[in-house]
């Protein structure tokens, strides 16, 4: 297994990418702050280490599928911050032409099925991908990315299960950032690990610190490599803490200031930074570099999107929109 | 007056072709099997439809033909059949999936209508969903309240959603192919009391998604009904020409899209409207039919007010006799056009 902190090309990477998500959620908290940016958004911040490690694992022809909670998912798989920043800017050039904004951003040139409103929603999408996989026999993996709170629905139990019993190439990520909404996960669940969930469907359930690079990059590396064995599924939870509030009407009531403290205390790029520094695979200029690389793009991002046109308010456009056009 | 028949085939583009003798759930069957051997991206998805052969027979024999990766039995899983099946088909496959009653979309509601409906244009159009759910609706075999509902208001209601009612052995073969070619989510809703009715079907059928079809024509009043309501009207018909009552009959065949151009131009002929659907009542799809109808020019032909004839605004009861008289009957339907042509 390769040590991320080691490899020079693959930690500045890494780095570029976890920055990436954080100047971009950054950037889109302040917009939405300043009255720059409409609707609502759930950001990530604080989690880059589950999305960028579980998206190191992957091979760039696999697929994800993503959550409300999904920005910094669709940067590790590779999206264009443009056309992200151009959707959440409700523009005519964003991924989704700003039909679905934050919440429903899909590359699916890029393997991302799409980020989904409904928690939960795209777990059995994941399996039906997998499935699709293993009939055609395309060697692809499926990751489904979903919260504490997806571990929860019906959707995630159904879809564990007929996963499982048809061995499909799929890996089941429950990024367990702590709280459903406001809902703590020690109230949400009598057991300790998520993971445990994984056995009661017969399949291997492991529990991560999620905010370790590497240690996401190892687990679901191991579970990819199950996966594309043919050997059915895994459950990684990937355990970690949003740094933010649920969405925009949040006001942390039902959370410490010290709690979130000393979450940012364990900040996963702060870390993986520190671990790159001491093996001295990167310069401390070279580290720098990489933030600032991706500071630029989201800038970038900002800028380009901000001159598109807006998404037409033209409702023929939006009735043509509905359904795929039958071929003739 | 000689009533003009419009004979279900005749949309039909492979030209003149033998017509065989076959069930509706033969078709169903007959027509799943071409679809399987044309399309290796086709396969079929449910609860019990391999060895099996489904709850009410009609996959009976596919499984023996295509295997169990391509016949795939599920657990009873609605929302992962659904949910697998939008995957599928989001990736390049073809996926036919049946609940094995349609009462059970409740259960997957959220696949349904969150996801499937609204994936091609949550993502401006970067992914489509063919995805056809086929589903036994309908009373009429003592299954009672949470085994008999028609429910095709809730899918015409979200946008998205295709929603296909065939009421003849021929118009399952047609429409079952434009469904699978379709790009779009389709619900297929089969009447379970039609499965064995017979029919005069082509070997090679295909009938477009939105074409009504005019069933018979009179100059009194025009019946529009969908399903197995098609075939009660149809009955009603010929007792209503023994009294001299002419009665156009309808059959939209697909409520999403909906062909309100003939419904319009049938009505319009006859200054008289007779809506008829098993569904219950109060927000059922009649009711869109009525207000197609009134708000448009066809509003000023009408010689009398629209009448809908609808189940009953009750849960499907048990008892035999309770069962039948929660749904339109064919007396019902005589009544119904007699009292709105000749007046009370």
């Amino acid at each position: 297994m390769r040590v991320i902190a080691k490899d020079p090309d693959l930690a500045r990477h890494a780095l570029e990418t976890m920055w990436a998500a954080r100047r971009f959620e950054e950037a889109v908290d302040e917009l939405f702050a300043r009255g720059l940016m409409h609707g609502t958004m759930h950001l990530s911040i604080g989690q880059e280490a589950s999305a960028t490690g579980t998206c190191l694992a992957l091979r760039p022809d696999d697929m994800i599928t993503s959550t409300h909670r999904g920005h910094s998912h669709c940067v590790a798989k590779g999206a264009d911050l443009v056309r992200m920043m151009a959707e959440l800017l409700a523009r005519d050039t964003g991924y989704c032409r700003g039909r679905g904004g934050s919440m429903h951003i899909a590359d699916v040139a890029t393997g991302n099925l799409g980020a989904n409103g409904i928690v939960g929603g795209g777990i059995p999408i994941a399996v039906g991908a997998a499935l699709a996989q293993k009939m055609t026999n395309s060697g692809r993996v499926v990751v489904s990315f979903f919260g504490d709170g997806a571990a929860n629905e019906g959707a995630f139990h159904e879809a564990a299960n007929m996963a499982a019993v048809w061995h499909l190439p799929v890996v089941f990520v429950c990024e367990n950032n702590h709280y459903g909404m406001s809902m703590a996960a020690d109230q949400a669940f009598a057991i300790e690990n998520i993971s445990a969930r994984g056995s009661a469907y017969g399949f291997p359930g492991v529990t991560v610190d999620g905010n370790n690079l590497q240690e996401v990059y190892e687990m679901v590396s191991v579970a990819v490599d199950r996966a594309r064995a043919g050997r059915g599924p895994t459950l990684v939870e990937n355990v970690t803490y949003r740094w933010k509030g649920h969405s925009k009407s949040d006001k942390n009531l039902y959370r410490t200031r010290e709690e979130i403290a000393a979450w940012q205390e364990r900040d996963p790029i702060a870390r993986f930074e520190a671990e790159v520094r001491e093996a001295g695979t990167l310069t401390a200029a070279e580290i720098d570099d990489a933030r600032s690389t991706a500071t630029q793009k989201v800038r970038n991002a900002i800028r380009t999107a901000n001159a598109a046109p807006k998404a037409p308010a033209d409702r023929n456009l939006l009735l043509d929109a509905v359904y795929a056009e039958v071929p003739a | 007056m000689t009533a003009t028949i419009t004979p279900s085939t005749s949309a039909s583009p492979e030209g003149e072709q033998e017509l065989r003798e076959i069930t509706y759930a033969e078709s169903v069957r007959e027509t799943l099997g071409d679809l399987l051997e044309a399309d290796p991206r086709v396969f079929v998805m449910g609860e019990d439809i391999g060895v099996y052969g489904g709850a009410f027979g009609v996959t009976t024999g596919l499984f023996e033909r295509f295997g169990p990766e391509r016949i795939r039995d599920t657990p009873i899983s609605e929302i992962a059949i659904i949910g697998a099946g939008i995957g599928a088909a989001i990736t390049g496959l073809r996926p036919i999936v049946e609940l094995q009653f349609s009462d059970f979309s409740a259960c997957a509601m959220d696949q349904i209508v969150n996801q499937a409906a609204k994936i091609h244009f949550m993502l401006g159009g970067a992914a489509e969903v063919p995805l056809v759910i086929r589903a036994p609706a309908g009373s009429g075999t003592g299954a009672a309240a949470q085994h008999s509902q028609s429910l095709e208001a809730w899918f015409a209601h979200v946008p998205g959603l295709k929603v296909v009612m065939p009421a003849t052995a021929a118009d399952v073969k047609g429409l079952l192919h434009a469904a699978v070619e379709d790009p779009n989510p389709v619900v297929f809703l089969e009447h379970k009391l039609l499965y064995r009715e017979k029919g005069q079907v082509p070997r090679h059928h295909h009938v477009p998604l939105g074409k009504a079809a005019v069933r018979r024509r009179g100059q009194h009043a025009t019946i529009v009904a969908t399903s197995i309501m098609v075939g009660k009207s149809l009955a009603a018909a010929e007792q209503l020409a023994d009294e001299g009552i002419e009665v156009t009959v309808v059959d939209p065949r697909t409520i999403k899209p909906l062909d309100t151009e003939t419904i319009l131009s049938e009505v319009g002929a006859t200054g008289r409207a007779l809506l008829v659907q098993e569904a219950v009542l109060t927000g059922g799809f009649m009711a869109e039919g009525a207000a197609r109808i009134a708000e448009s020019d066809t509003f000023h032909r009408l010689q009398a007010p629209i009448v809908r004839l609808c189940g009953l605004d009750v849960p499907m009861a048990y008892a035999p006799e309770l069962e039948k008289a929660s749904v339109p009957q064919i007396p019902d339907i005589v009544a119904a056009a007699r009292q709105l042509v000749k007046g009370a």
